[in-house]
């Protein structure tokens, strides 16, 4: 299923990257050149205007694909290709970054940071331009004008992210790459900053790529959701179909870990295991080891994405029909 | 999407400039309560200061032969029997006057330090930036050619660099390239210490996340270096370059003590410890004592101070 109008689409993108040792000790060790697949054959569309997110747990790939889409990284393989940007121009797309601690330049005030894209982009005519753009942008994300003469040092985390959204709306983007921007904030602060974000989606028509390990984010976020385990999507799906009904085993298995204070001793599916090691990821689906519906089959051959009703989805279990979901099962 | 009500009137912004942020640091405050460190600058302050005076405070000019006169050779001090004024701390075997020797002596030695500090530190930052920055090839061959050079003992360097400097210049520059032959050669080994520092400090910054965020908007490497990481990596370079410092005006005098470094006319520190240990068991002492305290109360309080910034701006130790 293609959108009409693609801000984004990723065909079969893979990365991977060098972990051998040193030359001088692989030539002497006898070792061979290693490679990590952190992102393997990875395929996806972005509509336009709408939030898409990728979930997953640590090292499943999900921050290589965010720099992969803003250029940061080079693909090893596969195609990332923009639409047509507002204007002719190319899409702009930036990043806002996961810690508020290093993404700003301790050493810069926040004036020049924000200033910088305008600058170095030329966006501006004048310096009196610039300084009126940074002002602005400071109070559409909610800082007061005279914070520009401070350093980051004198901001609180919360403050720090506002200031990351204001440095990367300063070059107009339409796509922005959010790479977990609330997980190293305290709960109350995330909720500011993630109603921020929905207003500057709405009010600026932007499209945001949502990288997050924390799925009650996500869900307030999303329109649609990638699971991603072990550089590869398992399952793709409208935010609220996989929030009411997962059908890959891998997404159900992250749902059954949010805590639910309506039900702190619900009777969850336990399913215990970590993720394998991405230089020897296993044969055939790779979460077969961690999968209670795994057969000889998942063992041997690999699954493909297909589509089910609104979802894609690459399990076998669940192509034929052994897997039902805990409603199901309940009934 | 000006829409939005500011949720501040605006207030001329109160800039605070840098001295005043200086003046406000967790630095300075270390400063004012490190007792060693207050003594040490002042007295840095006080031997800099008389040092580059010399022409106004040194009853003689060394410099000068018309000024000697033979027969005031070898007088003691003058708390001592035999010495007069104004040899406050007696004379040489020239009669040259050993306070005013010491005065201009040091001011060598401090310009010999703060130039070849000069020099290390832009070839090392530099070169230290480029290797940490592109890493590869060019981090292997720049910090290859650096141990090579720390492999070496740097007095062996220096000796081969200033005597076969010395033979190849001609002889009207000889008296004026030897200061900088100096130079060049304590910097030839000090500049690997900054690079190496500078590089491992810039292999962590660039792969921090502001790096990434200004490669975004398109900032060319050479602006990420200078004006994004540069910054970032310059505290241990103080640190480094203030106790190095003391280290240059030390190998300066030892290379001058050998004989390859200030030549007689125009002494450095070292050339007045070489010229008085000659007579050292001739009795006159303080033609060697004086100008060896000299140098010892100057690289002292360099260190002490080198010592004091090392601690204070070590986050660990707040």
């Amino acid at each position: 299923m293609t959108p009409a109008d693609p801000i984004l689409s990723i065909d079969h993108v893979s990365k991977e990257f060098d972990v051998s040792a040193p030359w001088l000790n692989r030539v002497l060790e006898r070792k061979p050149k290693l490679y990590v697949k952190a992102v393997n054959d990875v395929s996806l569309t972005i509509p336009r205007g709408s939030c898409f997110s990728i979930v997953g747990e640590s090292g499943c790939g999900k921050s290589t694909v965010a720099r992969l889409v803003t250029g940061l990284y080079s693909t090893s393989a596969g195609e990332i290709r923009f639409g047509p940007g507002t204007g002719g121009r190319p899409v702009r797309v930036q990043m806002i970054f996961q810690d508020p601690q290093s993404s700003l330049n301790p050493r810069w005030r926040v004036g020049d940071i924000i200033a910088e894209p305008i600058r170095e982009m030329k966006l501006r005519a004048s310096e009196e331009e610039t300084r009126e753009r940074v002002d602005d942008l400071l109070r559409i994300v909610g800082l007061a004008s005279d914070d520009v003469a401070k350093f980051p040092h004198e901001f609180s985390g919360g403050q720090r992210q506002r200031i990351s959204i204001a440095r990367a709306l300063a070059s107009e983007p339409e796509l922005l790459v959010c790479d977990e921007p609330t997980s190293a904030l305290d709960v109350s602060v995330q909720a500011q900053i993630l109603n921020l974000m929905r207003r500057l989606q709405k009010e600026l028509g932007l499209t945001y790529l949502f990288i997050s390990h924390d799925l009650s984010v996500v869900r307030h976020m999303s329109d649609r959701i990638a699971v991603m385990y072990l550089g590869r999507i398992v399952e793709m799906a409208p935010a609220e179909d996989l929030f009411t009904a997962p059908q890959h085993p891998y997404s159900r298995l992250l749902l059954g870990t949010i805590p639910d204070i309506h039900a702190p001793n619900r009777n969850r599916e336990l399913q215990g295991g970590e993720p394998p090691s991405p230089l020897n990821p296993p044969t055939g689906c790779t979460f077969h080891p961690r999968c209670a519906l795994a057969d000889e089959r998942c063992r041997r051959e690999e699954p493909q994405l297909r589509d089910r009703g609104d979802a894609t989805v690459s399990c076998h279990a669940v192509a034929e029909g052994r897997a039902r979901t805990p409603e199901e099962k309940e009934t | 999407m000006t829409d939005i009500p500011a949720p501040t009137p605006k207030i001329k912004p109160k800039t605070r400039s840098r001295r005043e942020l200086f003046f406000d640091s967790d630095l300075w405050w270390s400063f004012k309560s490190s007792k060693s460190a207050m003594g040490a600058a002042i007295v840095l302050g006080l031997v800099i200061l008389a040092a580059f005076l010399a022409p106004v405070l040194s009853p003689q000019n060394p410099y000068d032969l018309a000024a000697l006169e033979l027969w005031n050779a070898e007088l003691p001090p003058v708390w001592m029997e035999g010495g007069q004024m104004p040899y406050i701390l007696g004379t040489d075997v020239q009669g040259r006057d050993i306070l005013s020797g010491i005065l201009y002596g040091t001011r060598i030695s401090i310009f010999i330090g703060i130039a070849s500090v000069l020099v290390s530190l832009v070839v090392g930052v530099l070169a230290g930036l480029t290797a940490g920055f592109y890493g590869g090839w060019v981090d292997n061959v720049l910090m290859r050619v650096g141990d090579v050079l720390l492999s070496i003992p740097i007095i062996l360097v220096a000796i081969l660099v200033s005597s076969v400097a010395q033979a190849m210049l001609p002889p009207e520059l000889r008296e004026a390239g030897i200061a900088v032959v100096l130079v060049l050669a304590i910097a030839l080994y000090s500049w690997v210490q900054y690079a190496r520092v500078v590089r491992a400090q810039t292999m962590v910054e660039r792969r921090k996340e502001y790096v990434q965020a200004s490669r975004l908007v398109g900032t060319p490497a050479r602006r990420l270096m200078l004006k994004h990481i540069l910054p970032n990596t310059l505290t241990p370079v103080f640190v480094a370059a203030t106790l190095n410092f003391g280290l240059a005006i030390l190998i300066e005098a030892t290379l001058s003590f050998l004989g390859v470094g200030m030549p007689p006319n125009q002494p450095s520190l070292g050339t007045l410890i070489r010229v008085g240990n000659q007579y050292l068991f001739s009795g006159s002492w303080w033609i060697v004592l004086f100008p060896s305290i000299q140098l010892c109360i100057l690289v002292v309080a360099v260190n002490m101070l080198g010592d004091w910034l090392r601690d204070a701006l070590n986050p660990k130790l707040r």
